[in-house]
């Protein structure tokens, strides 16, 4: 790629060409045509799950007109979630503050949609103007008796990921104000799941069939009152680890809680994923009850799973999605279904992620940190990718180049996760690589 | 202080916005640059801005948007994003070699007082490049005005820093506003058939709907020539469509609404070209108007194909006048899209029983009185409104259709009514860039559909399922 963008060369590798660790969690050049957002996105994204809540944006329109019900999380119950509140700011309140105008516009929000508790979100120009959100927070629990809870996640301040820092800061307030409900003895929290497409729900019955109780999936189908007694549980349970990590860790050192990671994608990660609760549990009967769970649903999946890879094998597919964690699973689904990775990368991956994706590729695999679309489309060109995996944001690029595409953000509306996502996930890819409209491509 | 000060209401019965039914500034100015040939949009601010808006333009359009960012930081919050403008100017030149860098504010950097036109100015004094590309440079924060006022500050803002003046030449300038990519295929079409040499700015009938490709553009092909843009001083006439635009006075602005101008105003006052400003040709009576006006100006014969074309929807709205006539429509979107959807409605027998925006311009109600003769005292018109707003007048109301963007489909799936999508955006259909909206054509279009929906929804509620209408 003879255009580089200048300082870009460090946060790509070629595996069995390039010797040198990958650069990672830097900001983006000036200039770049960056498929990162910002901390406000990171901090909105987290929390957007938690149904009955007041999510309120302080900031002008676009920043809460943008994230308008743009994730496919359901719940089970109410949907305040999926309306979005913003201050709208004007000029006027730019130059004069605009805390009043936060102030009653809490008021109002809370008397008109009783929330069980609220999130205010700072934008960018919150941090200029100097209002003092957390000021007004604090009068409004005062007077209506729920708790309303700053985010300083100001766009500018850093990259999307200090916004999920922000974010389970804000939940780690929560956290341990439930003193009096008890939970059974074999009880987890799943932490990263944003029940996407009903995911989490399918995942909680696993570990329900296997005895295991979830207290509280934070971030899917998420609710204030199960959030105040995350604490109670034996174990956490992170997927995504890129944005939940930081409360795992706040919950260990706080409540002594455990936590481990794991991934619900692709049938070996997903098993692990019981696997490993069984194991931490010391119980012989829960592992016994995983077996049969993998057994059964393996012999249900495996067979229908066939005739995809039938038609798939040899296959070449491009990975570029928003956490490492996730891309790590893709390449074994799709080794799964006979499918070669030939471009992986991620926007917010870490060093341990990126050395465990080079481990598990296969030679010639480029790895590529917060890529752009200039070289997104040179990597899948190069190397002859069949079938792009991303998000809505690459697709049009796969589109374009005349290459498969299969939609693994958060805004897709299959789930992707567990045995049944298996299938989905081979169906999706298989309606993709395999519809006879590229023909027309040459 | 906030903590105990007894606070002033702003208004008694303040509440935030609900699903805001408009987007922020530097979107509309993006889609604008994208119409400009060979330019590449930067958003000077934070790095979520334009991915933000990448995203939603991608939602809608359905093809690859690259606009770059300025990607601040804290420390360019506090010491003034002059390092990151330059550099991210430099990074696009190298990236795309552009012929246009249009360079979009934001919330951000206008409040923090950041001077864009020296950056640039600074750019061209410090580099060694030869050739530099045109810079256009768009005043755009979020807290001013909606998308539509971005979109036509940086129309007008292109014309004002590139167009020239001289002898007068036969072309006409058309300013389409914010309109579909097919939309301005079919202007351009109109004035090919006239014979009339004309520049339309901007010009994203390409850049935002792109055939296949066989390797990926950097910038797509199409748009406005920077040429073109310079020769807009020197037409005969303009036409510009849309009569709200971004003349509002309401839009939340501190200083005088009467500063923001149009492209067109500003080429009438500086170099003598006559405007024509008309509602977008949707209706047979603006159609009428915008062709009447091309025949006018060129002396030119409305050419026989569009006297049939409109012969055809005459005709189609006779056969289907009974089906809408006295149906009670929810209008809602871009105001000068608004204003022309109701005067449609109108002429049909529609009874538009709202008309609203989350625009603020304070002149949708008078616009909407003027090109809307029949009933006019029935029509509410709300400006600054948003979806929860419309949401809650639909359950009070319960009109028989809604007709707007996607935004508002979890109404219309609400109340179990029909919603004809047009206008932007269209987010959960494919296909939003190629609807078409204007000429005798495009009405054509929607009339049909309109219709059928109405029919439909009769047909899909009746016991026995008829087979005839």
């Amino acid at each position: 790629m003879n255009e580089m963008l200048k300082g870009r060369k460090s946060q790509i590798v070629t595996k069995g060409q390039d010797d040198v660790a990958i650069a990672c969690g830097k900001a983006s050049i000036a200039g770049s045509v960056s498929q990162r957002a910002c901390v406000f996105c990171g901090s909105r994204v987290v929390l957007y799950p938690i149904a009955d809540a007041l999510h309120l944006i302080h900031g002008p329109v676009g920043c809460a007109a943008y994230t308008w019900d743009i994730r496919g999380s359901l719940s089970s119950g109410p949907q305040l979630h999926r309306l979005s509140f913003t201050t709208d700011l004007k000029e006027k309140e730019v130059v004069f503050g605009g805390e009043t105008r936060l102030y009653n516009a809490l008021i109002s929000l809370i008397d008109n949609y009783k929330p069980k508790a609220a999130f205010v979100y700072a934008t960018c120009i919150v941090g200029v103007i100097g209002d003092d959100m957390e000021a007004v927070c604090r009068r409004v629990t005062r007077e209506k008796g729920i708790d309303v809870i700053p985010l300083m996640s100001e766009g500018f301040n850093g990259t999307k990921k200090d916004g999920y820092k922000i974010a389970c800061a804000a939940l780690s307030k929560l956290i341990g104000t439930d003193q009096t409900s008890v939970v059974p003895e074999h009880s987890i929290n799943i932490l990263g799941d944003f029940n996407l497409a009903g995911e989490l729900w399918m995942l909680a019955e696993y570990y329900r069939r296997m005895g295991v109780n979830m207290v509280a999936c934070m971030t899917g189908d998420g609710r204030i009152d199960d959030v105040r007694k995350a604490h109670k549980a034996k174990l956490n349970v992170v997927q995504c680890s890129g944005s939940m990590t930081y409360l795992a860790k706040d919950m260990e050192d706080k409540y002594g809680i455990p936590f481990m990671k794991v991934s619900y994608f692709g049938i070996e990660d997903m098993s692990d994923a019981l696997y490993e609760v069984a194991r931490f549990f010391k119980s012989d009967e829960m592992m016994q009850k995983a077996r049969e769970l993998v057994r059964e649903e393996l012999s249900k999946l495996l067979p229908e799973l066939q005739k995809y890879r039938a038609q798939l094998e040899g296959k070449k597919a491009a990975i570029y999605v928003g956490g490492a964690f996730k891309a790590i699973s893709l390449v074994k689904a799709l080794r799964l279904l006979g499918m070669k990775t030939v471009v992986v990368g991620s926007q917010t991956g870490n060093q341990d992620d990126y050395n465990l994706l080079k481990e598990l590729c296969d030679e010639g695999t480029i790895i590529v940190d917060d890529s752009n679309p200039n070289e997104l489309s040179e990597f899948v060109k190069q190397t002859g990718a069949n079938l792009f995996i991303g998000g809505v944001k690459e697709r049009p690029i796969a589109f374009k180049l005349g290459l498969g595409f299969c939609d693994h953000n958060h805004e897709r509306k299959e789930a992707l996760a567990g045995y049944e996502g298996m299938l989905n996930f081979a169906k999706e890819v298989h309606a993709s690589v395999c519809s006879p409209v590229w023909k027309f491509m040459k | 202080m906030i903590e105990n000060a007894s606070i002033i209401k702003s208004t008694p019965e303040y509440t935030a916005t609900r699903n805001a039914c408009k987007l922020c500034a530097p979107l509309g100015a993006s889609v604008a640059f994208k119409g400009i040939r060979g330019c590449v949009p930067i958003i000077h601010g934070g790095q979520g801005c334009a991915t933000y808006i990448r995203r939603y333009l991608i939602s809608h359009y359905k093809e690859p948007v690259d606009i770059a960012s300025s990607n601040f930081t804290e420390e360019s919050t506090i010491f003034g994003g002059g390092a990151n403008c330059l550099a991210a100017i430099e990074n696009v030149i190298s990236q795309y070699q552009p012929e246009v860098i249009g360079m979009a504010t934001t919330c951000l950097s206008e409040t923090i007082g950041d001077d864009v036109k020296f950056y640039i100015q600074n750019f061209k004094d410090l580099t060694d490049r030869e050739t530099l590309p045109h810079f256009i440079t768009a005043s755009t924060p979020s807290y001013q005005g909606s998308h539509i006022d971005g979109f036509h500050e940086a129309v007008a803002s292109a014309v004002k820093s590139i167009a020239e003046g001289g002898e007068k030449g036969e072309h006409l300038n058309i300013f389409p506003g914010f309109v579909s990519p097919e939309d301005l295929r079919q202007i351009k079409t109109i004035l090919e058939d006239f014979t009339i040499p004309s520049i339309l700015l901007p010009d994203y009938s390409e850049t935002l709907d792109n055939p296949i490709w066989d390797s990926y553009h950097r910038i797509p092909e199409g748009g406005t020539p920077i040429e073109s843009v310079k020769k807009c001083g020197s037409a005969c006439a303009s036409i510009e469509l849309g009569t709200i635009l971004n003349k509002g006075s309401l839009s939340g602005r501190v200083k005088n609404s009467a500063l923001a101008t149009t492209a067109a105003e500003y080429l009438q006052e500086s170099f003598g070209v006559e405007n024509h400003r008309m509602p977008l040709p949707l209706g047979v009576s603006n159609c009428d108007h915008f062709f009447e006006t091309l025949s006018q100006l060129s002396g030119k014969e409305i050419p026989m194909k569009y006297t049939k074309e409109r012969g055809r929807l005459i005709d189609s709205y006779v056969d289907g006048h009974k089906y809408v006539f006295g149906k009670r429509a929810v209008v809602y979107g871009e105001e000068d899209l608004v204003v022309a959807l109701s005067s449609f409605l109108n002429e049909i027998g529609i009874e538009v029983a709202l008309a609203a925006s989350g625009g603020e311009s304070g002149r949708l109600e008078e616009e909407i009185r003027k090109y809307c003769p029949e009933n006019t005292a029935e029509i509410t018109v709300q400006n600054g409104y948003d979806y929860e707003m419309i949401h809650e007048w639909c359950i009070e109301n319960k009109p028989d259709i809604l007709i707007g963007n996607s935004k508002a489909y979890y109404i219309a799936r609400e109340l179990g009514i029909p919603i004809v999508r047009c206008g932007f955006p269209i987010h959960d259909r494919i296909g939003g860039q190629r609807i078409k909206h204007v000429g005798y054509n495009g009405t054509q279009e929607l009339f049909d559909q309109i219709v059928n929906e109405l029919i439909g929804y009769k047909q899909d509620h009746s016991e026995v399922g008829y087979k005839y209408m």
